[in-house]
């Protein structure tokens, strides 16, 4: 594919996609992928923890999908999909060497400088542990400017964790607590049971001094909320990753809105005090 | 478009030379767009002369009503606002964005090369054209399609002597006189034998124009006697919005009970939004041809209203209607002005009258205001 500029002739910036090649494809539960994407004529692969990029399958459609990571060589950027519909099949069963669209990055990722000197918890449900996957490997390649480093990981059954040759090397470091809970177990299952909120057991936070990061689904979030304000974490050192309809990813097509805010652009991740009158609030 | 005070600028055009207006524009190589009758109501297409303007007609609105009717005289503006909005035209309902071909090459819906003229713009819609302006050129992110659309638009004002039955531009300030923005401003003065428009320049283009086709200086007597319809006009307002307050009163009442009370009537059938001058939520879809050869990125309105508007995995995020008309009021009048620094209703009363069945917007907010004051006297 040839570089193009979309918005060479009437300026159609925003909306230009850039061709990448899908260079692996990882299967990490029966329906979830991690493909690698290579983009095909862009500078580099520079992206925050915690940001978007829309993703184009040809004649299908376009959909917003979290960066759960780079290679290692810095050459190609790692998605994390599951495949619930006709895109995001698309985009899982796409051929390696084949094409697919990008446009992005898009949005404000982690606060991990903010976080620097800090203790920090991660917390993740289920493929929430995709946007937060690039924040734990910064803050293990950058551990020395970090405290305690906790992760906490729920998914329904042992066949759907993510990840888990980093599980088992993440489990491996002396300076990470990493505890993984499942809903229901298997009969080689012998981690926790219980969803994600009941690991906040076995730590304890020093609430002026630790930031949490947190993405699932909205319902784990609103819970996980409630352990750390129990441990006394005050609102502006939890940051939550939301997750609406988007369309456009540059707040123009007015899908996203989250109270006065576009999660595309102004998100995904917040601060629980920007987000309080609205978090955990019903349909909004 | 630097704003001009002096009494000199203003002109005075006779019938005819709105007819000559028209003449010009076109002759500058603007499409001219002004209002016309379509299947009973007064809508916005391309005009070539002033003969199709809905001359002596006037519309009589109310909640979920509109007629039009004879006025009994010659009037050219003697009506106020219908279904449809500049908007249109500068962020069309549908629009390509781009072809893609299979073997990757993506090309751009051109869209630059049309020269716009609106004539009969009020202050509300120039007001909701300068919201859209902060909307989709005054972010981070510019929209390539309304910036295209809107770079090389002349307005024609309209200053509203007859506020119409649903119209409260004046409670929320971009009524009944046209604000900054326009190139020409007109007031029509009409009845006791007389017959003229008072215009004014906005611009150095507007001033030209008028110089061009011949207008002569308005006598002060005129201008006065425009001036004194304006005034006038202001008396006759029916409906009002308070916005004192209005945003910390909806974020402070989010679970008011007027939102459940609304949805029992409310159908979500998007109406509101589609009339709306400032609503600029789309969608996009995407086009293939029958070989797969090429694919096409299109764009659409959208609305809140929609089930699928708000889906992602697993469902909508607001599947009541209650949510929806909350998501929709709050926006208007709340979230816009934290999002673009203004209200994102300008009191045109679209959404009152093209309601199928009435809901007021003017109301339900004065509604969540009362019961608000008494929960907390309680």
């Amino acid at each position: 594919m040839a570089e193009q500029s979309l918005g060479a002739a009437a300026g159609l910036e925003p909306f230009k996609i850039d061709w990448c090649q899908v260079v692996g494809r990882a299967k990490e539960t029966p329906d979830t992928y991690t493909i690698r994407l290579r983009p095909l004529w862009r500078g580099g692969i520079a992206f925050n923890p915690g940001q978007f990029n829309m993703l184009y399958a040809y004649g299908v459609g376009e959909v917003p999908i979290s960066i759960s990571g780079a290679t290692s060589d810095g050459q190609a950027l790692e998605h994390t999909v599951r495949a619930v519909g006709p895109v995001t099949r698309a985009l899982t069963s796409a051929r390696i060497g084949s094409s697919l669209g990008l446009r992005g990055p898009f949005g404000r990722g982690w606060p991990l400088r903010e976080a620097e000197g800090q203790d920090v918890v991660i917390v993740g449900g289920g493929i929430g542990l995709a946007p937060l996957r690039p924040a734990i490997q910064y803050i293990i390649k950058n551990r020395e400017r970090y405290g305690r480093f906790y992760v906490l990981y729920g998914a329904r059954t042992p066949a759907d964790l993510l990840y888990k040759r980093d599980l088992q090397s993440w489990r491996a470091r002396l300076d990470t607590q990493l505890l993984v809970t499942v809903d229901r177990g298997d009969e080689k299952w012998r981690g926790y049971i219980g969803v994600v909120t009941t690991l906040f057991r076995y730590v304890r936070l020093e609430p002026n001094s630790t930031y949490a990061y947190v993405c699932g689904p909205e319902i784990m979030m609103k819970f996980t909320v409630q352990e750390l304000k129990n441990q006394g974490l005050p609102d502006e050192r939890i940051f939550v990753s939301m997750e609406r309809n988007m369309k456009c990813g540059v707040g123009i097509c007015g899908h996203c809105q989250f109270g006065p805010f576009f999660v595309c652009k102004d998100g995904p991740v917040f601060s629980l005090s920007e987000v309080s009158n609205f978090f955990g609030r019903r349909e909004v | 478009m630097g704003e001009i005070r002096d009494q000199s600028d203003y002109y005075l055009l006779d019938p005819q030379l709105i007819d000559g207006l028209i003449s010009a524009l076109r002759g500058l190589g603007y499409s001219v767009i002004g209002p016309v009758v379509r299947e009973g109501a007064i809508v916005y297409d391309e005009i070539e002369s002033a003969a199709q303007l809905p001359v002596g007609l006037r519309d009589r609105q109310g909640p979920g009503h509109y007629r039009l009717e004879e006025r009994g005289d010659k009037a050219f503006f003697g009506f106020v606002v219908g279904p449809h909005s500049w908007k249109r035209f500068l962020y069309p309902p549908r629009v390509k964005l781009f072809t893609v071909s299979r073997k990757g090459e993506v090309t751009a819906n051109n869209l630059l090369g049309r020269k716009m003229a609106f004539i009969g713009v009020r202050g509300c819609e120039l007001a909701a054209i300068s919201v859209l302006d902060k909307v989709l050129l005054g972010g981070t992110y510019v929209d390539p399609v309304y910036s295209a659309m809107r770079r090389d638009v002349f307005i024609v004002a309209v200053n509203c002597t007859e506020p119409g039955e649903n119209c409260f531009c004046q409670s929320v300030g971009t009524g009944p006189e046209a604000g900054a923005g326009y190139d020409v401003s007109l007031t029509e003065v009409v009845g006791d034998g007389v017959h003229y428009f008072v215009a004014r320049a906005g611009s150095d283009a507007g001033k030209s124009l008028l110089e061009n086709i011949g207008a002569r200086r308005a006598t002060d007597e005129e201008v006065s006697e425009a001036a004194a319809r304006m005034e006038r006009s202001r008396t006759l307002f029916r409906k009002s919005l308070d916005v004192n307050g209005l945003k910390d009163l909806l974020y402070k009442n989010l679970e008011s009970p007027v939102y459940a009370e609304v949805a029992e009537r409310c159908l979500a059938c998007a109406n509101c939004t589609l009339v709306c001058p400032t609503c600029f939520c789309t969608t996009v879809e995407e086009a293939t041809s029958l070989s797969g050869d090429v694919a096409e990125r299109w764009r659409r309105w959208d609305s809140c209203f929609n089930a699928d508007f708000s889906y992602i995995h697993g469902g909508p995020i607001r599947s009541s209607r209650l949510s929806r008309y909350r998501q929709w009021l709050t926006h208007k009048l709340a979230t816009w002005i934290d999002q673009f620094g203004v209200m994102g209703c300008v009191g045109c009363g679209r959404c009152i009258t093209w309601c199928p069945v009435g809901i007021d917007i003017t109301e339900e907010a004065a509604r969540i205001r009362q019961r608000g004051l008494e929960v907390s006297a309680t």
